[in-house]
């Protein structure tokens, strides 16, 4: 360490060493000798810092920030000689107490810095808190030091990744997962050669900042089952990994673990994306409890009604006021701390809609967060994915400001697909637009603007997709009245469970049609946690609040549903294989390149005539591989076939230059082993010009 | 935090005991690099380590980093269970030679000498 002339106490408070602090970077930074602490608050009159001894209930010292410690509206110090492994810290802010004003300072309640890297009290999962502590989430010193050996993000390009969505938790938590410490972090790196070898290369998961998981913990008045918040979207603090995920989080050393986790990703070529709540925090309305934003300056960091009220456009009682400055350059900040310091390759925005609403709800044309993030030269290389729509009925799907950076999670591809899936009238034309990455949506964008998914963990698993007409959320103790209606789900005959041989071979046959039309479209496709095995939810679509065998994986459906699992390999694989299916711009259907053939052309049961009509439920197409990425990597001649018709339909072939001939990957018609080819194995097709589809079958035939 | 060395089989032993943290990281720092100049081969025995922090894990690692540094050899012998999942979680473990017992640690050590 380089020796610095200024550090050395300038004043001394209960026999603690201080001296005036940076006031950048925010939060509680180690340096020589000691720790700097700076902290905002523009309406506050005054600022102590509250230093604990790990896990304690009364302060080791509460030393009040001097005058001449405070810039601008920024309150910094430095204390000297602090055991930093075993310090905890907070704030008090004095202010007015005056909710219409839109300030709710509260004094006596120590406050959790916003900024915290580390954050203890819950660190075990689901051990049950002290209620009456009354500082419960405690901020804690983080080492910076982690040793990456040369990793860096892996910045995969785009149109080549296929994403897998999972809870940190819920992967490694059943008892058949085998893990030493299951449910953790450090599990989730034994799983790693699974997910290699299902051919995913980014992981995307639910929400890992630090939330409480006994927020709004209750018992099931029908089961008395406990439940509690477990998909986490309630941010308790955003720079602070959730220490209950963390085999270690017990001795703080989460930071360490989950970068110990993103480096063994990165090493077998998997990006890293994280599932991050700017919209709301989990201090919820007037009712809520003040934890650190509400009390550090309530009226900066909230959109508030000119009552004083909280709007909330998030469903979930507040929305973060995110087109406030300083707010912005929060979010800023941590965004390019997970980018830095954890080398997180993307991010998902929940409810990012809000994110462009602006201190009092109206959506903005040019909403300064987004153009922030955008332009961000740190984050220039991440993957930065819009949930595009919001609570309060901001619907932005295709129209999500992007400035040429953002993309979107595609609502519209997913209840398109579905309705397609289950022999919906009038749906060809849509879906025609769905396997082109929707030029109708992102024509300016590119096919990669679309993050395809037919699942996703707010809603039905593809089992229960094609299990349930209804959903079946009693277990969640509302009466069935939460979780959407909209879900475009048929049952095949019989609801949920059944042994009818007949009811179970359609629905395996329509898992794997909505598996093949996810990977033969172009854009970025994302597959739900455990849909690759038909993992069942029971009907649930909204099992937010279950930590239980209703949600985690269960690793022995990998022998008992090996059909599936096997089919979602061959698959993925064959679209790793196929640079035809990975384009990063529209394919045009004309002939640019004058191969003969155009780069994508549509058919129907006649070759070259597909049928847009409202009653056809069949669609075809083909892509001119020598059009693949503009020309510059040639690949096969690709056809692939829906007929969603309850009847079977001959389809007449396309014809295929001189030489080139017809193999056949995939028929969801047949039964296991007959329904999938190895990659590069396919079988000759004995009949060139025509081909029967069985009925709600899809085929993928090569050209080769 | 106590710290004795012997010789067994002409190799260097350092027996640890108690916990090595924020507080007894600098002083098994101080006992440790002067033995680490000295020996080209050094065998930690841990197994009287019950707890290490992240504190204790980042000198530990200094000390390592230092032996190769000067093509010395550093072994950890008979970490405790707890101990050896902490490190491994968090990444720590890769770094180092490990092995199940000293004797086991002065076989490795001469085996790549």
């Amino acid at each position: 360490m380089t020796l610095r002339v200024d550090y050395y106490p300038t004043r001394t408070y209960q026999g603690y060493k201080l001296r005036p602090g940076h006031p950048l970077p925010f939060g509680a930074n180690i340096i020589a000798g000691g720790v700097n602490f700076s902290v905002f608050s523009r309406h506050a009159t005054s600022c102590t810092l509250v230093l604990f001894e790990k896990g304690a209930s009364e302060p080791l010292v509460e030393i009040p920030f001097p005058e001449e410690f405070r810039i601008g509206n920024t309150y910094s110090m430095i204390v000297f000689d602090l055991d930093v492994e075993t310090v905890e810290y907070g704030y008090r802010m004095d202010g007015p107490f005056d909710p219409h004003a839109g300030h709710r300072f509260k004094p006596e309640q120590v406050l959790l810095d916003p900024y915290a890297k580390v954050i203890g009290g819950r660190d075990i999962w689901g051990t049950p808190p002290n209620w009456d502590e009354p500082y419960a989430h405690r901020g804690r010193l983080a080492f910076d030091d982690f040793d990456w050996e040369g990793d860096k993000p892996l910045e995969i390009p785009p149109e080549d990744l296929v994403v897998y969505e999972a809870h940190a938790r819920g992967l490694t938590r059943h008892a058949s997962a085998g893990v030493k410490h299951p449910g953790t972090f450090v599990a989730l790196r034994e799983k790693i050669p699974y997910l290699k070898a299902l051919g995913v290369n980014a992981l995307e998961l639910l929400p890992i900042y630090e939330f409480d998981e006994f927020e709004h913990s209750r018992l099931n008045p029908d089961t008395g089952d406990m439940l509690m918040n477990y998909w986490g979207y309630s941010t308790v603090g955003f720079f602070a990994p959730k220490a209950g995920y963390a085999a270690t989080g017990k001795l703080g050393m989460q930071v360490d673990e989950l970068k110990a986790l993103i480096k063994d990703l990165h090493k077998n070529g998997i990006e890293v994306i994280l599932d991050v709540v700017f919209n709301h925090t989990a201090e919820g309305n007037e009712q809520g409890p003040t934890i650190s934003f509400k009390g550090l300056d309530n009226q900066v960091y909230y959109m508030l009604t000119p009552e004083g009220y909280y709007y909330n456009f998030s469903g979930t009682g507040n929305t973060l006021n995110c087109n406030n400055p300083v707010v912005r350059n929060m979010v800023l900040d941590c965004l390019r701390y997970w980018a830095a310091e954890y080398h997180i390759d993307g991010f998902r925005f929940d409810l990012a809609a809000i994110l462009g609403r602006d201190p009092w709800g109206a959506p903005l044309a040019n909403p300064p967060l987004l153009e922030t993030l955008a332009h961000d030269p740190i984050l220039a290389k991440c993957k930065l994915i819009a949930e595009a729509w919001d609570a309060g009925g901001l619907y932005q799907v295709g129209s999500f400001p992007d400035y040429g950076r953002w993309s979107e999670w595609n609502g519209k591809y997913r209840d398109t697909a579905r309705k397609f899936l289950k022999g919906d009238e009038g749906q060809t034309r849509e879906m025609a637009q769905a396997l082109m990455g929707s030029p109708n949506l992102y024509g300016s964008r590119g096919a990669t603007a679309s993050i395809n998914f037919i699942t996703c963990h707010d809603g039905f698993t593809l089992n229960d997709l094609v299990s349930y007409n209804e959903k079946h959320n009693w277990a969640n103790g509302e009466e069935n009245r939460d979780g959407g209606d909209d879900n475009h789900s048929w049952n095949c005959g019989v609801e949920g469970a059944t042994d009818d041989p007949g009811v179970n071979f359609l629905r395996r046959k329509q898992m794997k049609n909505a598996a093949v039309m996810l990977m033969m479209s172009q854009g970025v496709p994302m597959i739900l946690m455990g849909d690759e095995v038909a993992r069942t939810q029971y009907g649930n679509n909204n099992t937010y609040c279950h930590d239980s065998e209703l949600t985690w994986f269960d690793w022995n459906l990998l022998e008992s549903n090996s059909d599936m699992l096997r089919f979602f390999k061959r698959l993925i694989a064959f679209r790793h294989a196929h640079q035809a299916l990975r384009n990063r711009w529209h394919l045009q259907g004309h002939d640019q390149l004058a191969t003969g053939y155009p780069d994508i052309s549509w058919h129907g049961r006649q070759a070259w005539q597909p049928d847009f009509s409202q009653e056809s439920r069949t669609l075809a197409f083909m892509l001119d591989g020598q059009h693949a990425r503009g020309g510059q990597q040639p690949d096969d001649m690709i056809y692939v076939a829906f007929n969603s018709d309850w009847n079977a339909h001959g389809f007449e072939l396309p014809q295929l230059p001189e030489g080139k001939q017809w193999y056949a990957f995939v028929n969801t018609a047949l039964a296991f082993p007959d329904d999938i080819t190895e990659v590069g194995q396919e079988t000759r097709l004995e009949e060139q010009h025509y081909i029967l589809v069985g009925e709600r079958s899809a085929v993928i035939l090569v050209g080769r | 935090m106590t710290l004795s060395t012997d010789t067994i089989d002409g190799m260097t032993v350092v027996t640890l005991s108690g916990d090595i943290d924020g507080k007894t990281a600098p002083e098994v720092q101080q006992h440790l690099l002067p033995l680490i100049e000295d020996n080209n081969a050094l065998v930690l025995d841990m197994s009287n380590v019950n707890y290490m922090s992240s504190a204790g894990l980042r000198v530990m690692l200094l000390l390592y980093r230092q032996a190769a540094s000067q093509d010395s050899q550093l072994a950890l012998a008979g970490l405790s269970e707890e101990v050896e999942d902490v490190m491994a979680a968090t990444g720590f473990l890769d770094f180092f030679t490990v092995a199940s017992d000293v004797p086991s640690g002065i076989a490795k050590l001469k085996a790549s000498a």
